[in-house]
């Protein structure tokens, strides 16, 4: 399912971070925070609020740049490897970039060709619906997002995930606004998407029901403790 | 392992298409721009009176500044809701070069804010008094001249975006760079209605739109970069 071989995933982490240091407003969030991300994790950033977990999940897509320190992918320099590294991931956030006037399938679309998908025509057709159906959201292909309920826009921004097999998926607050069987069904889903291969990072304040012994947990929010 | 990138063609038609569908469904962003330069103009000869001789002077000046000013009222819109909705970092983490990206966004902004005024700026040159040849000059001024308008006023546009008013700030930014554009497209225009020659100014404009469209785009993605940083 994923380029690299089995021997170098195992080696060499999908992302690694060394010794990140982010400041807001004169607060340290977050000093000296290294680590790495494998293959096959599900990785968990926790914290109080405000405590910079959607900080750090924007500094680790590369949508920020106010950090210091070094990140790596797949061993490389990030700044070296940028094109790569967006191809390889995919960044759900608490705005979805879901556009209101067009319909969910429209959506998908517009996402997966400016991603540059190999799928095209009848391919990408096919995808969109089948990522649609895994949401839920079969009958609500051609609606305006506008018409649809708050959860169900961020269904089909989830969708987004199923389109082409993505190593890491950086997922701010996923369960936001989903229901309750909505969300067993997207951590079985991200338990999957692991077990394959896959990489997950994700926040949230739901208490997650993944087996722990495959959860990686990030803490933040110690920094502000000492001030 | 080499990557495969896709072809650059690609995210530059999906993002053009996009705006424009989203432009078709909210009428008032095909509208507004057309209808505040139809107003600007017709209000000219109620204001200084109807004169043919008084307006065909004037005419080419205020044809080129109310496209100009209509240009700016609708640049503020241009980022504005991919950065509410977020979908503007949905562009920026695409492994598309961003300027590709920000090309076929202003390409769509143009056409759908622009192209209109160019169509009805015959029929008010002739409510100015303006005759054939110089209306034909008029519109190959804006052809050449709107473009690096809009590509002036998106560098503004980008760089005020992650601000929450922004209008003005683009003013101030891109007036001053109008004004080449302004002085080669007007005096083109009164060259011609002088029966003059004016290849001269033309050259101008176009070379202002080739350096423009080719340039402008880097700087639109650094300043969309620092805005969504921020």
């Amino acid at each position: 399912m994923l380029e690299t071989g089995a021997e170098t995933q195992a080696i060499v982490p999908l992302l690694e971070t060394k010794s990140l240091l982010c400041e807001r407003d004169d607060r340290v969030l977050f000093e000296g925070l290294s680590f790495a991300i494998h293959a096959g994790d599900i990785t968990q950033v926790e914290g109080p609020n405000g405590s910079g977990k959607t900080t750090l999940i924007r500094i680790l897509c590369g949508l920020s740049t106010a950090y210091e320190g070094n990140l790596f992918w797949r061993g490389k320099p990030m700044n070296r490897c940028r094109e790569q590294f967006c191809q390889q991931h995919i960044y759900f956030g608490h705005l979805t970039g879901i556009k209101a006037p067009l319909s969910a399938e429209e959506n998908l679309r517009w996402m997966a060709q400016c991603r540059g998908s190999s799928l095209k025509g009848l391919a990408l057709d096919h995808a969109v619906d089948q990522a649609l159906a895994k949401v839920g959201l079969r009958g609500f292909e051609d609606a305006p997002v506008y018409t649809l309920s708050a959860g169900q826009k961020r269904r089909v921004a989830l969708a987004r995930l199923f389109l082409e097999p993505v190593p890491l998926w950086v997922l701010d607050e996923p369960f936001t606004a989903i229901d309750k069987h909505g969300v067993a069904e997207l951590e079985a889903i991200i338990e999957q998407h692991a077990k394959q291969g896959g990489a997950v990072v994700l926040t949230t304040h739901h208490e997650l029901s993944i087996d722990p012994s495959h959860l990686k947990i990030i803490r933040l929010g110690d920094a502000r403790e000492g001030v | 392992m080499e990557p495969v990138y896709p072809p650059l063609r690609q995210g530059l038609l999906a993002i053009f298409k996009r705006d424009l569908i989203i432009a078709f469904r909210q009428r008032s962003d095909l509208v507004n721009p057309v209808f505040f330069f139809i107003m600007v103009i017709t209000l000219f000869p109620l204001g200084v009176g109807p004169e043919p001789e008084i307006l065909s002077r004037i005419g080419p000046g205020v044809l080129w500044i109310a496209a100009l000013l209509s240009t700016l009222l609708s640049v503020d819109s241009l980022f504005r809701q991919d950065y509410d909705d977020g979908s503007l970092e949905v562009l920026l983490l695409s492994p598309q070069p961003l300027f590709i990206i920000v090309l076929g966004k202003i390409m769509a902004h143009w056409c759908i804010t622009t192209v209109p005024l160019i169509l009805v700026s015959p029929l008010l040159g002739v409510m100015l008094f303006l005759d054939t040849e110089t209306i034909k000059v008029l519109i190959v001024t804006l052809l050449l001249g709107t473009p690096v308008l809009s590509m002036i006023s998106a560098i503004g546009a980008a760089l005020t975006v992650g601000l929450r008013k922004g209008g003005v700030l683009i003013a101030v930014i891109a007036l001053p760079l109008y004004v080449p554009v302004l002085i080669f497209g007007t005096s083109a225009v009164e060259a011609a209605s002088m029966s003059l020659a004016f290849s001269g100014q033309l050259a101008y404009l176009a070379a202002l739109a080739i350096f423009s469209i080719t340039l402008a785009p880097f700087a639109i993605a650094a300043g969309l970069r620092i805005s969504v940083s921020g």
